[in-house]
């Protein structure tokens, strides 16, 4: 039997410059399929890799603007259409007294879309992820620092990635099974 | 965060100034996690966590009796009467969500403007905003005698009667309020918490303990991919508690200031109530950070520069809420109304006017020798200031509803309150629900946020290595 391709190589490095150094070489060299583990969120890596892209704000944008749409719909439908309450004679259409709940609808969707949006980017729940195979990940929450580039990857060459992770100044490299 | 923050060393969270720390001296990625993850993964329980629970359990049960015996009698069993229709009920209500405050402010609005002290204090002041939110749940649900039967005039829902509640009603914009507010404060605390359930996942030993915080860390890896729709999530749920916190308080003093009731037709009351809500959940902070931070022996992370700033926002805040009791007074003179003068001028010499005066002496008077640095930056004393805050605070809105209301427009109608047993039985008991769920908090989560603290650690931010 084969042994099974790997998912890709993961260097550990001990501190946040080594990373920061490391990830702007991994850009520059060409490789794409690459992720870093950081046990704190680091604006310097998610520049070298740029990947600050995010599709968050559209989806929280979505969402308030559904809640929004909806907690006046509700409102408007309610006490208009399907339930008109005479109260001293004011009016069904109560706009100014609409606004409150609509505020709290809209936040409360926007605050939704953004919580269960970034767990959908982010492909939570996730239970399995190669990476959790290497024994010395544990440490990537608490104070080491890693970089894996994917297999995927079309410059990925299992030897020359390993010996230029190792020219990064890793301190380990190790291989990633899937 | 967003790419367009300046380019401050680690991003909105810099490092430590070399004054005044955040963070003690010599403290590293590993020494910060592992201090903090310790005290949940510990299986040496402290023998002073179980007495404080037991105290706290004990008091849990005073409010599950009063509360089985509130629905097998009925608010009967309260002292609200006519003309005092609302009475502790609403007064704990509004206190206990003030107190939940300061845990969004905290975490949210501090977070904006970049305050890195924060840091160390937002997690347990965002489980003290939820536990307090849980507490003040209770008065508005259980004053509705059978609240099984209560839903269909607070949510909207289809029911078989086919009614639906009147959305011209502040009440029912508190329902809207409260709940929204209940609800994304859990999802910023929980938001907040999956790196840090990562963190014990990987640290725990025991089997059964690595599975369950692993399910509730969902799979988290601190993948730079994930940093970034994680920043902007949580920076984008910060900026909607910001409005969302000031408008909670806000709808909570509409229910009075959309009364006719003199003492309550006010328009000073939204920036009134909300100051005053900052200024008791501080008060709430600081007395659940100065036992914390000695019994666990956190006085690294939460060091006194913390200490010096939450006495700091509880004197600024309180000068706000003396200047909402001036002008209630001074409106009330100048208004030339007959109710509104009586109003005050009973509230000051009345039957009750004890409750105003000890207000003006906790909330007044008291906390202004916080201007004295050596006083502020004496732990005891901040400690018995920040009890006589929420007692001061508890009085305000005991004056606010009662002497409002004990005094109706005909003397005929006039009456007097006070709380009966059973009213203080529930009150005290929910105080116990509030430190049971503390207790257990502080056991089973990290009471500190341990990857923002990384960010504070001295070297996290790479300098002048940007690609």
């Amino acid at each position: 039997m084969s042994r099974p391709a790997p998912y890709g190589l993961l260097a550990e490095f001990p501190t946040p410059s080594g990373i920061v150094k490391a990830a702007a070489a991994v850009h520059a060299a060409g490789y794409r399929k690459v992720d870093a583990y950081t046990p704190y969120p680091m604006e310097e890596v998610l520049d070298a890799l740029h990947l600050h892209e995010t599709h968050v704000p559209k989806l929280v944008l979505a969402g308030g603007l559904f809640g929004m749409a909806a907690g006046w719909g509700l409102q408007y439908w309610s006490s208009v259409i399907e339930y008109p309450m005479n109260i001293g004679g004011r009016p069904f259409f109560a706009w100014p007294a609409f606004v409150v709940p609509t505020f709290e609808t809209t936040v409360l969707f926007a605050a939704f879309a953004a919580v269960f949006g970034m767990l959908a980017l982010n492909g939570f729940p996730q239970p399995y992820h190669p990476v959790f195979n290497v024994p010395s990940f544990v440490t990537a929450s608490r104070d080491r620092f890693f970089l894996c580039i994917e297999s995927a990857d079309p410059r990925f060459d299992a030897e020359k990635t390993r010996g230029f992770l190792k020219s990064l100044g890793a301190a380990d490299v190790v291989e990633v099974m899937p | 965060m967003a790419s367009e923050a300046p380019p401050v060393a680690g991003g909105s969270r810099g490092p430590a100034r070399a004054e005044h720390p955040v963070i003690g001296p010599g403290h590293t990625f590993a020494t910060v996690t592992d201090k903090i993850a310790s005290l949940v993964l510990t299986t040496k329980t402290p023998l002073g966590w179980f007495v404080g629970f037991g105290i706290a359990f004990s008091l849990f049960m005073v409010f599950l009796a009063t509360v089985t015996y509130l629905l097998a009698k009925g608010v009967g069993i309260w002292g609200n009467n006519v003309p005092v229709g609302w009475g502790f009920d609403i007064i704990n209500f509004v206190w206990w969500i003030g107190i939940g405050h300061a845990g969004t402010l905290i975490s949210a609005i501090l977070l904006l403007l970049r305050q890195q002290w924060r840091t160390s204090i937002n997690r347990f002041a965002e489980a003290m905003t939820l536990f307090a939110v849980a507490c003040a749940g209770m008065f508005p649900i259980l004053h509705m005698g059978r609240p099984w039967v209560g839903a269909y005039w607070l949510m909207p829902y289809p029911n078989t009667m086919g009614l639906w509640p009147n959305f011209r009603s502040p009440l029912i914009w508190d329902v809207f309020a409260v709940s929204t507010y209940a609800t994304v404060s859990a999802l910023f605390w929980f938001v907040g918490l999956i790196p840090d359930l990562a963190t014990l996942r990987d640290r725990a030993q025991n089997r059964a303990v690595k599975i369950v915080y692993g399910l509730l860390a969902m799979g988290w890896r601190g993948s730079a991919r994930h940093w970034a729709n994680y920043e902007m999530a949580y920076l984008i749920l910060a900026g909607l508690s910001t409005p969302l916190v000031v408008s909670v308080h806000t709808v909570v003093s509409f229910d009075f200031a959309v009364g006719v009731i003199p003492g309550w037709h006010a328009t000073v009351f939204p920036p009134y109530f909300v100051a005053g809500a900052i200024y008791a959940g501080f008060a709430m902070v600081l007395t659940l950070a100065i036992p914390l931070r000695k019994a666990y022996g956190l006085e690294d992370f939460i060091t006194m520069k913390h200490i010096e700033n939450m006495a700091k926002v509880m004197l600024a805040t309180s000068l706000v809420v003396a200047y909402g009791y001036l002008m209630e007074a001074f409106m009330a003179w100048y208004s030339g109304n007959t109710y509104e003068r009586f109003m005050m001028w009973n509230r000051m010499t009345g039957p009750l006017s004890w409750t105003y005066w000890m207000l003006i002496l906790c909330n007044v008077v008291v906390i202004n020798t916080l201007w004295v640095r050596r006083l502020r930056t004496n732990v005891p004393y901040l400690f018995f200031v920040s009890l006589v805050v929420s007692v001061g605070m508890w009085l305000e809105r005991f004056v606010i509803i009662v002497t409002s209301l004990h005094r109706d427009f005909l003397p005929s109608s006039w009456g007097t309150y006070r709380g009966t047993p059973f009213d203080w039985s529930m009150f005290i008991g929910t105080i116990g629900l509030f430190l049971t769920l503390f207790f257990l908090f502080i056991r089973f989560l990290p009471t500190i946020s341990i990857f923002e603290m990384r960010t504070l650690v001295p070297g996290a931010a790479p300098e002048e290595e940007k690609a």
